[in-house]
Order: C-alpha cells, then sequence, then structure tokens
C-alpha cells in the first residue's frame, strides 16, 4: 500500500499535567475524506493546530506527502500543501468574495511586490479565483462584498480560499458549526462534490454528516485516537458506543 | 474602479486647477492665489501619501508630518551649505524619507491599533524637536533659503507659475502611481492587510514586509512633498514637523474621504480655503472649523469625495471601522 499523505505517529502533548494529545496516531490516505469526531475536550483543536504547526509536539512525528514536518512554521507546511479552513469564519469582509479568492491564489503564485499592473484584470489570479468560487457553487455571488454573503456562504467562501490554494490535503475544522439544518445540507452536498477530488480531514462535531461523508473515522477521546475504521465499523464498535456515541443518544 | 461620475469629477477639477493661473489675473491677487493653490497641491500630495497606508492600509500614522519635514530640512539644509542644485537637493530628500520611514515603520510596525498611533506621534515630535534645537539651521525660527532648487539645464523654478505646474504635475504623477498601486498585486495586499491581517498571514503572506514597503513609500511621497514646501516659501521651519501638522494632514484625509486617493486633494482644498475664508473673518476660525468638521463626518462619511456619487458605496452589514 502506498504511503498516507499524512501520517501522525504516537504524537504527544502536555500542557502541565494535562495529557492534551496522548500517544495519538492517525493516518489519512491520498483520496480519503477521513473524519475526526470526539466529544468537547477531546483534543480535536489540539490535534488540529499540530498538524498546521501553530503548536509545537513534545513527542511523535508527523509525516506530510514524504516530509517529515514535525518542526517545520507554519507557512512551509502551507507552501507543502496543506491548507485549512477556520472553525471561526475568518474573511476579508470589505473585499467582494471573488476578491477574497483571488488574493487567496495570489498568496501562492510568488511574492507580491509587483506595483504596476491592475491585479483584479490578472488572469492568473482571477481565472482560478472564478473556477474555485464556481466549484463551491458561489459563482454567481463573486462580486458581493464577503461581509454581505450569507452565514452559510461565507463557510463555502471559507473552503474557496482554501481550495484556491490547491492544498494537497484540506484541513476543514468544525465547517458545519453555528450552521442550520438547510445549510449544513448544502455543505454536506458541497463536500461530496470535493470528495475524492481532495484529500480531506474533517473535524466535525455534526455526527449526521460525518457518517455521510467519511470514508473512514477516527475517534479521540481523552487526546487517544480509541478506534478508527468505516462508519458502519465505527457505529458497532463497543468502545465508541459507551464513551462517545452512548453518551449522546442518552 | 473609478466610477465615470468620478472620473468627471476628477477630470474637471485637475482642470480647473490648471486654469488657477490664468483665472488668477482676472481676478487680481494674482500671485496670492497662484501660492495658495500651489500649497493647497503639496498638501495634497502629503495627504495622498497619508490615504496610501491610512484608508488602503489601515495604519494609522499620527506622525506623517515628520516627512513633511525630513524632506524640507533636506533642501534646506543643503541649501545653506551652498548646494542649491536640485538635482542632488531632491534625490537627498528622498532618499533621507525613505531611510526614516524605513526606521519608523520597522519599530512602530510591530504595534497595532492605538500603540501604533502613540509610536508614530513619539517619533514625529522626536524628529521636531531634533529641528528646534538645530541652532545651526535656524532652531525654532527656521530659516530662510536663498533660493528655490536650481536644475540648470532642465527648468527655471523660480517663476512661481512655472512652479506651480511643476507641482501640479507632480500631484498628477502622484494620482496615477498611487492609483496603479492600490490596485497591484501589492495594493491587494496592502488592502487584505486592513481587512484582516492574521487572515492575511494564515494564507501565507509574510505581511510586515509589505507594510513596511508600503510605509517607506507613503514617507518617501510625503518627503517630496516637504521639499516642494521648502521651494515654495523658500523657508524651513520646525513648526511643519509639529503634531498639529499630523493632525491636520489626518482631517484632509478623513475630510476628503479615506481609502479614495482623490478625497485627500479635495481634502486639503477644503481644509485650507477654509482655514482661510474664516481666518480673515475671525481669529477664533477654529471654532467654526471644529463643528464643520463634526458635521462632515456624521453626515457625510465617505468624505467629500464620496458625496459625489450621491449614494454610499455598500458596504458590509456590521463591519466597523479598523485601526
Amino acid at each position: 500500500m502506498a504511503e498516507p499523505l499524512l501520517a501522525v505517529e504516537s504524537l504527544v502533548k502536555r500542557f502541565g499535567g494535562l495529557v492534551a494529545t496522548d500517544h495519538l496516531s492517525l493516518a489519512v490516505e491520498p483520496a480519503e475524506l477521513h473524519a475526526v469526531i470526539g466529544p468537547n475536550g477531546a483534543g480535536k483543536t489540539t490535534l488540529i493546530a499540530e498538524i498546521i504547526g501553530e503548536l509545537g509536539v513534545d513527542e511523535g512525528r508527523i509525516r506530510f506527502d514524504g516530509h517529515d514536518i514535525t518542526h517545520r512554521p507554519t507557512p512551509v507546511r502551507s507552501a507543502l500543501g496543506l491548507a485549512r479552513s477556520f472553525q471561526v469564519t475568518s474573511l476579508f469582509p470589505d473585499m467582494s468574495a471573488l476578491d477574497n479568492v483571488a488574493l487567496a491564489v495570489q498568496a501562492h503564485s510568488g511574492h507580491s511586490f509587483r506595483f504596476w499592473r491592475d491585479a483584479r484584470a490578472d488572469a492568473s489570479l482571477r481565472d482560478p479565483a472564478h473556477d474555485v468560487l464556481a466549484q463551491v457553487g458561489l459563482g454567481p455571488r463573486a462580486d458581493v462584498l464577503a461581509g454581505n454573503l450569507a452565514h452559510g456562504e461565507q463557510r463555502q467562501l471559507e473552503i474557496a480560499m482554501a481550495l484556491a490554494t490547491k492544498p494537497k490535503l484540506l484541513l476543514l475544522d468544525e465547517p458545519m458549526a453555528g450552521m442550520g439544518t438547510e445549510e449544513s445540507a448544502q455543505l454536506v452536498t458541497l463536500l461530496k462534490s470535493l470528495k475524492r477530488r481532495f484529500t480531506i480531514l474533517l473535524i466535525e462535531h455534526d455526527m449526521d454528516a460525518v457518517f455521510q461523508l467519511a470514508d473512514r473515522i477516527t475517534v479521540l477521546v481523552y487526546g487517544r485516537a480509541i478506534a478508527t475504521g468505516t462508519p458502519d465499523a465505527i457505529r458497532a464498535n463497543a468502545d465508541v458506543r459507551q464513551a462517545y456515541l452512548g453518551e449522546e443518544e442518552e | 474602479m473609478l466610477t465615470n461620475r468620478r472620473f468627471v469629477a476628477v477630470a474637471s477639477f485637475l482642470v480647473l486647477l490648471a486654469l488657477v493661473p490664468l483665472l488668477a489675473r482676472f481676478v487680481g491677487g494674482e500671485a496670492f492665489w497662484i501660492k495658495f493653490a500651489t500649497r493647497v497641491m503639496i498638501y495634497a500630495i502629503a495627504a495622498v501619501s497619508l490615504d496610501l497606508i491610512l484608508g488602503f492600509g489601515g495604519m494609522v500614522s499620527f506622525g506623517h508630518a515628520a516627512f513633511l519635514g525630513v524632506g524640507a530640512y533636506a533642501v534646506g539644509i543643503l541649501s545653506a551649505e551652498g548646494i542649491a542644485n536640485g538635482f542632488v537637493q531632491w534625490p537627498v530628500a528622498i532618499l533621507a524619507s525613505a531611510l526614516i520611514a524605513a526606521a519608523i515603520g520597522a519599530i512602530s510596525l510591530m504595534t497595532r491599533g492605538v500603540y501604533f498611533i502613540m509610536i508614530t506621534l513619539a517619533f514625529s515630535q522626536m524628529l521636531y524637536f531634533l529641528g528646534v534645537s538645530l541652532t545651526a539651521y535656524g532652531g525654532d525660527d527656521g530659516m530662510r533659503l536663498a533660493n528655490r532648487s536650481r536644475f540648470p539645464g532642465l527648468i527655471d523654478l523660480s517663476g512661481d507659475v512655472t512652479f506651480f505646474y511643476v507641482v501640479l504635475a507632480i500631484l498628477i504623477g502622484a494620482l496615477v502611481a498611487g492609483h496603479r498601486l492600490v490596485n497591484s498585486r501589492f495594493g491587494m495586499v496592502i488592502q487584505g492587510c486592513r481587512s484582516n491581517e492574521r487572515r492575511m498571514r494564515a494564507i501565507g503572506f509574510p505581511t510586515f514586509r509589505y507594510k513596511l514597503a508600503a510605509f517607506v513609500i507613503s514617507g518617501v511621497m510625503c518627503g517630496i512633498a516637504g521639499a516642494l514646501l521648502a521651494n515654495l516659501t523658500a523657508f524651513v521651519s520646525p513648526s511643519e514637523m509639529h503634531w498639529t501638522r499630523s493632525g491636520e494632514i489626518m482631517v484632509m484625509v478623513i475630510m476628503g474621504g479615506m481609502g479614495s486617493l482623490f478625497g485627500p486633494v479635495l481634502g486639503a482644498a477644503g481644509l485650507l480655503v477654509l482655514e482661510e475664508i474664516l481666518s480673515s473673518h475671525t481669529q477664533h476660525w477654529q471654532a467654526i472649523l471644529g463643528p464643520i468638521l463634526v458635521l462632515l463626518v456624521l453626515f457625510a462619511k465617505r468624505g467629500l469625495f464620496g458625496l459625489i456619487d450621491g449614494k454610499s458605496a455598500e458596504k458590509p452589514a456590521g463591519l466597523t471601522g479598523h485601526g
């Protein structure tokens, strides 16, 4: 079997006496949609920060696309093809949706000490930006200011900006958070359309969405991965039922 | 993104400005009006330079008059040392402004918000007191220049009309360059930093170096305005660097319309004309100017230039000002 795209190997992170990540291992295969679930405080946010490089680790290794990135800074990981969407929407509210995505494209096309040519007439920025907006279903909303988009649309834009950097791995940090049923359903449809074309690591609270979308699911409890498997296997897993799913259903 | 209406407004304003020397001949007081219009344009260049970083980059520099002073003193000191050649004076003014802007920017841009405002203010006051202490160059009283910069073989600036058109050309150059700049890739980065700097870093922009570059460009443009100011009055004094002058430049930007490039030109004209009219009627003219500014800020949030569109531009809901 080919090497996984992302391999988290026996990761440990301690905050004083608290072990936030406890010998956690996780592998994301190319083209897979891998979901991470777990109750509050299971260490999901910590895991993202470790993968993205905002938080150092005490033990273990993170390998990405053949590189050991355990100690590489965030921009380097971004350049290697790791892109994330933010849990709290973080956009350029006073710029158009298209400008938002074009900036993300620009971020990954060399330095920006170019002072004269009109960036808004630059096909090498605008065309990919239009493409990505169309992919996430925001094509008709390209000229609307990001701050005036509906909440669900802002999440779509957030994902578009991550896609615009042509990532090898897309890290989605609770994309459904704070969404209504209808908006969630739209986002699930969007993620289904991205599945296979992108490798996705999805951290999510919404169980329905996770079980609909994921190829494999890893369950985190107290910083440990207690199970990894297909949605069916996870549903049937006794440990998971007891530690997590059971609690939710009560 | 000039709308047609705005383009017409900008073009007619500039044409009208270009006709000032002719019009002044009919009105009378020719010399006064030409000098006054030249002063308006010089402050307009300074205000445009501040708008680049304030309106587009969200960097509230409260010490921009420092660069007026640096440009003016570069010309003044060289002139006092017997170097009247503009081919030397002006490049030195540009280089000095660039170096000082780089130093002030490198330190100030490590801070944000109110701290940035305070640090830029502190630096400009330091330069103000440096000017005051330069007794060899007039100290508190300032010093008179023997003559305007000389450009042998190119142009003779001693005539007020010639100088007027040179300043007009530089103002137009600054506007064109500014327009290209804010719409370039670099400009998009600067505007992205104003909008959400954390996000800019997350998508891979090393924001500090772009903001510093913008600060230096702005400082140089303001330094050029300073060199012109020294030439206009053939006089250099520390008062050009006083914090109240920085405040005036900021008022010009806000009054004219932040982030519009041409707005600050209107702001400079508006403020200086108001000052001229009001101060001829009463010495308490600032008591009248104050309420006028309050009304402008309250009822024309996008400044004088915003009024030309008639409608307020699309603004995102819930977007507050950014510092």
